[in-house]
């Protein structure tokens, strides 16, 4: 058994294609691929609304003013 | 170089290592760029110095013996002797190590495994910032870059290496043996050196250094990503025949192939490189909550835990590997530092030791079966082998030399500079002449606006 379909090179490489593992999970794949993809968006989306709502309350006056003030 | 296919041949290969070594030059650079960003102005110097005299020590000492080893030890020496015939053509005495009609190849071959050398000592070099002693650290580069790494090449990233016959080994893109070793030397060299002063705190609590300046750490890991292309490309035979492989390939179809002679294709590697690195990123930007650092470093750490299957995996198994690498590593360095009070300055120890180690382990398994080497009678990949393989790397030849060597150092008091030197900084008498020599000139020159 081997997860790349070849047991051993003992071929013509001429008639070689795919040598990726789990050949045949292309859809599989893409599909977990996709949801990495938007999963991800969802997750950064949802900590940056509440890293922002937090962020509106930090600082007294004169640090943000300072903080204006260095550009 | 007999007939022109011959010729164009030899002489595209010659230009294609002779091309991964100057962009491997990069990493290198990318290296010190990073150290400097993290470390504290009060050490600017010495840790630059520490790193850039990695590069004439490393090159002159596997010059002298360490490309020997490359091709003497593949047997050495469980399963055989050393093999002098291949030894003798690469010591430096031999005509092949010079200016040679004869052979175009062996000197881009030998600086492109030089390269993978300083590499290797420049992980170890991140590591162990502003507390440790240059003389000590550049004996470490040289048994690093010099012996230790090159002797897992000859052993597991060579084609008849014994690691690759008997255990299947299979780490087309060095997590091993580059990645892997040289986190467990840093790891073992940390382990005696210890912390920072200040870094933990009375209760134990970890205290963090930030980078003194993020943006040159931020161009560093950058430039090491470039210099990875070459790293890449450097790993692979770039066209060769199935006649001169030798092995159990049939036909006449010509093809790239990786260490090992396996066909692969840098069409491949191009995928992989880029999905396991963007893999890295978006699962190191969100198991770090957006830290900077850890981001970029992840991006790192993710090409590393994909490296040994690169040559074979499909591109969304590259980025789910280093997906997963990245969070593993993420969460064994905070647990390592907070429960052994270990101070890894850059995180070398995770993005190149836990990473190549979790790598390893992870395409033993998407790998199971696949052949190791297109040469009859070798072992192919297994959970097991690669396994095995990762802790030869990771501890046996890079953990415990280490640990043995910082041992001696300490007990002989050369290994850590003096706690008021590390206080003041390592910088402080070169600020002192600095700022004397700026004040001398200054008075000098005014002295001479006054005359006129």
């Amino acid at each position: 058994m081997s997860t790349i379909g070849y047991e051993n090179w003992a071929v013509d490489l001429a008639e070689v294609g795919a040598i990726y593992p789990f050949q045949g999970s292309e859809v599989l794949m893409t599909v977990l691929c996709v949801v990495f993809w938007i999963g991800w968006h969802y997750i950064q989306f949802k900590r940056e609304s509440e890293h922002l709502e937090n962020a509106r309350d930090i600082g007294d006056k004169s640090l943000v003013t300072k903080s204006v003030e260095r550009y | 170089m007999d007939g022109n296919l011959n010729a164009l041949t030899t002489v595209f290969t010659e230009f294609y290592y002779w091309v991964t070594v100057v962009f491997m030059f990069l990493i290198h650079v990318g290296f010190c760029m990073y150290e400097v960003g993290a470390s504290r102005n009060r050490n600017h110097m010495h840790t630059l110095m520490k790193n850039i005299m990695i590069i004439p020590l490393v090159t002159v000492t596997f010059f002298l013996f360490g490309w020997w080893i490359y091709w003497a030890f593949p047997d050495f020496p469980f399963f055989g002797g050393l093999n002098h015939d291949a030894g003798n053509a690469n010591l430096p005495w031999s005509e092949t190590m010079a200016t040679n009609l004869g052979d175009r190849i062996t000197g881009v071959f030998w600086a492109a495994f030089l390269l993978f050398s300083w590499t290797a000592a420049s992980i170890v070099s991140g590591a162990v910032i502003e507390r440790i002693r240059s003389s000590a650290l550049w004996v470490h580069a040289v048994l690093i870059g010099s012996v230790f790494w090159i002797i897992d090449a000859a052993w597991g990233w060579h084609y008849a290496g014994w690691m690759v016959k008997y255990l299947g080994y299979h780490d087309a893109y060095a997590s091993g043996v580059i990645h892997a070793i040289a986190g467990g030397y840093a790891l073992g060299v940390i382990c005696v050196l210890g912390p920072r002063l200040g870094k933990f705190a009375a209760d134990g609590s970890p205290r963090d250094i930030p980078p003194h300046n993020p943006w040159m750490l931020t161009i560093g890991i950058f430039l090491i990503y470039t210099g990875f292309w070459g790293f890449y490309a450097a790993c692979n035979v770039p066209v060769i025949s199935p006649e001169v492989i030798g092995g159990q390939i049939t036909g006449t179809t010509w093809t790239a192939t990786n260490i090992y002679l396996a066909p692969t294709s840098l069409s491949a590697i191009t995928f992989n490189f880029l999905m396991s690195l963007s893999g890295g990123l978006m699962a190191a930007y969100l198991v770090s909550k957006g830290d900077a650092f850890w981001t970029f470093s992840g991006g790192l750490a993710g090409i590393i835990t994909a490296s040994a299957g690169n040559d074979l995996y499909h591109p969304i198994q590259a980025m789910l590997v280093a997906a997963v690498g990245v969070v593993i590593v993420y969460n064994l360095h905070f647990w390592v530092e907070r429960r052994f009070k270990l101070d890894d300055a850059v995180g070398a120890v995770a993005v190149h030791g836990y990473a190549g180690v979790v790598g390893l382990i992870i395409s033993g398994f998407v790998l199971w079966g696949a052949p190791s080497s297109p040469f009859e009678g070798y072992a192919s990949v297994t959970p097991w082998g690669q396994t095995i393989g990762a802790v030869i790397m990771f501890f046996v030849l890079g953990f415990l030399p280490a640990f043995i060597v910082s041992k001696i150092q300490a007990a002989l008091g050369v290994l850590r500079i003096p706690r008021e030197v590390e206080l003041r900084g390592l910088d402080y008498a070169e600020h002192h002449a600095y700022e004397d020599a700026k004040a001398a000139i200054i008075e000098a020159d005014k002295a001479i606006l006054a005359q006129h």
